[in-house]
């Protein structure tokens, strides 16, 4: 996730503080990862050099923290150029878990334990997410299931391979 | 829509109705059967006709009676001919006595040879119940040895009970009445047959509008068996580009299928069923299954008929019906039935029937296509009320117990369906208590009710013979099962030794048995009596005055005979009052005691014995037949009852009952199968509801329920509609109109037990379809 | 209750119909107020373990406790008595009486029990409440969504307060968006009412409602709290 971006397209609805901006990412989309303050500045000195944006105003005192920052013309080009650029799909060809079950294969060890033991796994973040989404709001429940479909696309394979690992085996053992 | 088009979609209908694997097979099958069924009731039906004619016509052929009143003289080709019928339990037997007197003499139907003396042809029944241990009785009452059967063509029917036995000097009782000689078999031309009179013709057409009417309904229920998957299997077609009146043509096709396999297997049930008709007595009828043969034209209407009845029954019953490509959609609400053009039929059907009001007992001719119609209309009303009946009372029934509002609810959702499956019951219920009715009204007129006295005995013996008559009374009262036994000898005195004017009645007994049929105060042997105040005696006064001559013949004047005279004597005519003998019987005349008469006089008198049987001997009327038998083969023995039924009459009656029987039984039968499909299609359900824990007599009950308030609701229809065309019909015979309350009671508790019995038979399906298994869907 | 405070305790079940062996060897175990998901491929024998687990089908051999009552012992009437008062049901469909309404529905496992129709309506109004379909009362089955008839289910068998609710694929009819509110208003029902849930499901987000899961594989099943 572009964080730059982020910040920028937080912006364009008015100047903010930085401490405002961290407050405001965290609230929005920093569930897992709330921003470090240095991340904050650095990605904000960036754009101010880059003239995306410009500082607004500076409150009395000093520091880094008291500056705020406002979107330049610039930057809501930059935002929107962003918004309308598709991101990549994510190939997920590298897959450890396919790794595993090959090697396991062809160690002669039980690959359904290892498909078992990996839903398991995959259930147990899946039960944390339900948890969090019955408790949480609208935001909270789109971000949880975001996750638990790809998690539920992970464990369909994990099943889908599970039903197959006859044929498999016989494919990376010949 | 050219012909073409039609045929090509009923065409693809009747494929799909056998493609769709073992689902769409066991469907066309119940259709099949159920129509299958119906149609060969209808060929049944169309097959009497026939099969009556044809064992009328053998009837006549054997006839051998000249109801000329003289003898024929003896000849080459002549045959003497006495009557012997009998009667084994309750069964009749036709016994004749054969004497052929010629090289020529002509042979009975169905006979070889003449049997010789001792000898004699049987009919298969009796030869097998002769052989059997139950015809140990009436072996001893036909001590001839059997040397032949009755062919086909000398009996009425394969169950018949007959028997042809030589016999010799037959030519002595030629004047009986029992004995005739022939020289032929057949109808006599001095004898026309009785035409059926015009209220049992009306009982006739009756009957069969009221037998065939429910199956025509019946066959209409059929064809929509299995409808639900059927929706689901025209919605598909949609789907795949077929239009509305498209799919309801490959419908009509489906019910064309199982219509056409139904006139196969309908066929097969006819030819199965005519077979065994020939196993099967009702009543004392059976019918060779050789006469059994459905006219060509019925048969070719049938044929017709059956098929296109299903297709328009099929087109009728989607009219509310949207075909989709997504599914079958009922029109939202189905227009809640109106009661009015309902009530437009039965009333049409009183319409025409009100003008013969009456008709029966003036000369009495029906317009019978107003008949028919008009009891169709009325029968038909049924059908058409009923459903608006069960939809207004079952939308206001409360749901009590779960089981009751299961039944309800269910009812309230398709009380189209619910009505329908009882139509047919309501109709046939209706048109048997209608029928009912009118029996029980003409009964009088058709059961002549004797005067009897049962009580005083309960037998009659006429013999003829040389027997002496006091003898004849002791060996009938030694008979095993008899009490007592009086017998007298009755006959008559004329007034001119040659063609008389007048005669008196004569009756010799004991002074004991005289008592029997007379008031007497004082009684010695030697006593001559006068019975004063009877009935209808009017040459008594006449003849029995003091010196008269009157003359005793007993060969009633024929050529060489030599009539006894006797005077009546100057004094000594006691009197006695009338009292009627055991049959009801007034007499009047002279009572003479065995001593005051010579023996001359009273040998040509009938020896007649009342017999008084002990009710705890069961075959005591065997006994006293076979005793009767060994004096004389002729001897006339004569069952007293209470009531006598017209033969004709009887036999109508036995129709109905076996119409309604088979009418029932089918109803039954369709509505098991319709019964078992609904089950069938509710599986699932059943499986979930028994899962959490609802018991199986729940269940069982709200299948009952479900069956029984329609099936209520129906009888009660049947029984208001079935009254009225009973007292219209009463009251076009001129009857008065009196409600048969046996009969009402009898039809509905048929009905209801029918539905008793398919509630029981679909039972075990019901508990099979209630296991777990329903829930499986892997 | 067994030593291990259990409510429902399978052990060693088999069962066959005909020559398909549905059941293996198969265990369960389920404590009052746990919510356990049977997971496994189609065919692996989950909705089998559920019935005999539920007592609709009796196992050809192995033991079943409920609340420390063998169930192999009792018969027909006796588990059916079980069904009615101690256990609710949700199945994927095919349950509701089409011609019934829905709060007649609803009501049905109580007046199965001998509770009188006006007392039984009204429990089951209050369940509808709470399952959000209370406005459905008058409607048959027919006349509803899916989601609202699987609600209407789900009322139903909690109308009894059971103490074990057995669900094969309740959401299996249903869209996303009403499978999971179905799931989210069955499992808080079910911990309000601290009854234990045995819930098939082949779903994997279905079965994240669950506090454990169970998988069954070949009629055999792997307890994966018992793995992990």
């Amino acid at each position: 996730m572009s964080i730059g971006h982020t910040l920028l397209g937080l912006l364009e609805s008015g100047p903010r503080h930085g401490y405002d901006l961290k407050r405001a990412f965290d609230e929005k989309f920093g569930h897992d990862r709330p921003l470090h303050y240095g991340q904050v500045y650095s990605t904000m000195s960036r754009l101010l050099k880059n003239g995306l944006v410009e500082v607004d105003g500076i409150e009395p005192g000093g520091g880094p923290e008291r500056k705020r920052y406002a979107i330049t013309d610039a930057g809501i080009t930059d935002v929107e150029r962003w918004l309308a650029t598709p991101e990549a799909p994510e190939p997920y060809l590298q897959s450890t878990l396919y790794t595993k079950v090959v090697l396991a294969l062809l160690t002669h060890r039980d690959a359904a334990d290892i498909l078992d033991t990996q839903r398991a796994e995959h259930l147990r973040l899946m039960r944390i997410l339900t948890d969090r989404k019955r408790r949480g709001d609208l935001a909270d429940q789109l971000i949880c299931d975001h996750a638990l479909f790809h998690l539920e696309a992970d464990l369909r394979w994990l099943e889908l391979t599970a039903a197959r690992l006859d044929k498999l085996a016989e494919a990376v053992t010949k | 829509m050219t012909v073409r088009g039609w045929a090509k979609d009923l065409a693809m209908g009747v494929r799909f109705a056998f493609a769709g694997g073992r689902e769409g097979w066991v469907r066309a099958l119940l259709t099949a059967v159920g129509v299958g069924l119906g149609v060969a009731l209808l060929l049944l039906t169309t097959a009497i006709p026939s099969a009556l004619s044809a064992r009328d016509r053998r009837g006549s052929d054997r006839d051998d009676f000249t109801y000329s009143g003289k003898v024929l003289s003896k000849a080459d080709d002549t045959v003497i001919v006495a009557q012997t019928d009998t009667t084994f339990r309750s069964d009749d037997v036709r016994g004749r006595l054969l004497q052929p007197e010629g090289d020529k003499a002509p042979l009975p139907p169905g006979v070889g040879t003449f049997p010789a003396k001792g000898e004699m042809v049987v009919s298969p029944a009796l030869k097998k119940l002769l052989e059997s241990g139950s015809g140990k009785l009436l072996r001893e009452r036909l001590p001839y040895r059997i040397s032949g059967t009755i062919g086909h063509a000398g009996l009425i029917g394969p169950a018949e009970l007959a028997y042809y036995a030589g016999a010799t000097g037959l030519e002595h009782q030629l004047s009986s009445g029992y004995v005739e000689r022939l020289d032929y078999f057949g109808p006599s031309p001095n004898h026309q047959q009785d035409g059926l009179d015009p209220v049992l013709i009306l009982l006739i057409m009756i009957i069969f509008v009221v037998l065939l009417l429910p199956v025509g309904v019946f066959i209409a229920a059929a064809v929509r068996f299995g409808g639900e998957r059927r929706d689901r299997r025209l919605a598909a077609l949609r789907l795949v580009g077929a239009d509305g009146r498209m799919a309801r043509r490959i419908a009509g096709g489906e019910a064309l299928a199982g219509a056409l396999l139904g006139l196969v297997l309908g066929s097969v049930f006819f030819l199965i069923g005519r077979q065994s008709a020939g196993l099967l007595v009702v009543r004392d009828i059976s019918v060779f299954p050789s006469d059994l043969n459905p006219s060509p034209a019925l048969v070719a209407l049938v044929a017709v008929a059956v098929p296109a009845a299903a297709v328009l029954v099929t087109l009728f019953a989607l009219r509310g019906v949207v075909i989709e490509p997504l599914g079958v959609v009922r029109t939202a609400k189905p227009p809640r039935r109106r009661l009015w053009w309902r009530l437009l039929l039965p009333l049409g059907g009183l319409a025409l029937l009100y003008p013969m009001v009456g008709k029966g007992n003036a000369d009495g001719n029906f317009n019978e296509w107003m008949v028919i119609s008009g009891t169709v209309l009325l029968l038909v009303g049924v059908t058409a009320l009923l459903p608006w009946l069960v939809e207004a009372v079952v939308a206001r029934l409360d749901p009590g117990a779960v089981s009751w509002q299961l039944a309800v609810r269910r009812l309230q959702l398709s009380s189209g369906s619910a009505a329908r499956m009882v139509n047919g019951i309501a109709v046939a219920v209706a048109g048997a208590i209608a029928l009912q009715m009118l029996f029980a009204g003409v009964e009088h007129d058709y059961v002549k009710s004797t005067r009897a006295d049962l009580n005083r005995a309960q037998m009659e013996v006429s013999l003829r013979g040389d027997i002496p008559l006091s003898e004849a009374g002791r060996r009938l009262a030694g008979t095993e099962g008899v009490r007592h036994a009086s017998a007298l000898a009755l006959g008559s005195a004329e007034d001119k030794p040659k063609n008389p004017d007048n005669s008196v009645e004569v009756a010799v007994g004991s002074c004991k048995e005289l008592g029997q049929v007379a008031r007497l105060s004082s009684c010695r042997d030697g006593d001559i009596f006068r019975i004063v105040g009877a009935h209808y005696d009017e040459t008594s006064p006449k003849l029995l005055r003091a010196g008269r001559t009157l003359y005793f013949d007993r060969d009633y004047g024929a050529s060489g005979s030599h009539p006894v005279p006797w005077k009546v004597p100057a004094a000594g005519l006691k009197t006695a009052g009338p009292r009627p003998d055991p049959t009801g019987y007034e007499r009047g005349g002279l009572l003479v005691t065995p001593k005051a008469l010579p023996a001359a006089a009273t040998a040509g008198f009938t020896r007649k014995v009342y017999v008084s049987l002990d009710p705890s001997v069961s075959d005591a009327r065997e006994y006293a037949r076979n005793a009767a038998a060994a004096m004389d083969p002729l001897a006339d023995v004569y069952a007293l009852t209470s009531g006598k039924v017209n033969l004709q009459f009887r036999s109508i009656r036995t129709g109905l009952f076996v119409g309604a029987t088979c009418v029932l039984v089918l109803i039954g039968a369709s509505l098991l199968v319709s019964q078992l499909e609904q089950l069938r299609e509710r599986k699932k359900l059943l499986s979930a509801l028994v899962a959490f824990g609802t018991q199986r007599r729940t269940l069982s009950l709200s299948v009952l329920w479900q069956t029984a308030i329609p099936i209520a609701l129906g009888l009660l229809l049947a029984s208001a509609v079935g009254l009225t065309l009973g007292a219209v019909l009463l009251r076009m015979t001129g009857e008065t109109v009196r409600v048969d309350w046996a009969s009402v009671l009898s039809m509905t508790g048929i009905g209801a037990a029918v539905v008793l019995v398919v509630t029981v038979l679909s039972l075990p399906p019901l508990l099979r379809l209630m296991r777990p298994d329903g829930l499986r869907t892997e | 209750m067994t030593p291990d405070g259990s409510l429902l305790v399978a052990d060693d079940l088999h069962k066959a119909y005909g020559p398909t062996v549905a059941l293996d060897g198969a265990g369960f175990s389920i404590h009052p107020g746990e919510v356990v998901a049977v997971m496994g491929p189609s065919g692996s024998g989950k909705s089998t373990l559920l019935h005999c687990l539920a007592g609709i089908v009796t196992p050809d051999s192995g033991s079943i406790l409920y609340n420390g009552r063998e169930m192999a012992t009792m018969n027909d009437a006796e588990r059916s008595a079980l069904r009615r008062s101690e256990f609710g049901f949700v199945f994927q469909f095919g349950q509701l009486v089409p011609e019934l309404t829905c709060v007649e529905n609803v009501a049905l496992p109580l007046r199965l029990n001998g509770t009188s129709r006006k007392e039984a309506e009204r429990a089951a109004l209050t369940w509808m409440e709470r399952l959000e379909v209370d406005d459905l009362g008058k409607k048959r089955p027919g006349e509803v969504s899916g989601g609202q008839g699987q609600r209407v289910a789900v009322a139903r068998a909690l109308v009894t307060d059971p103490r074990v609710l057995f669900a094969d694929e309740p959401t299996g009819a249903l869209d996303s968006l009403n499978g999971e509110r179905v799931m989210e208003l069955l499992t808080d029902a079910a911990r309000t009412t601290n009854a234990a849930v045995v819930l098939v499901t082949h779903e994997a987000r279905v079965a994240a409602y669950s506090d454990r899961e169970i998988v069954v594989r070949d009629g055999k099943s792997r307890d994966m709290e018992r793995v992990v």
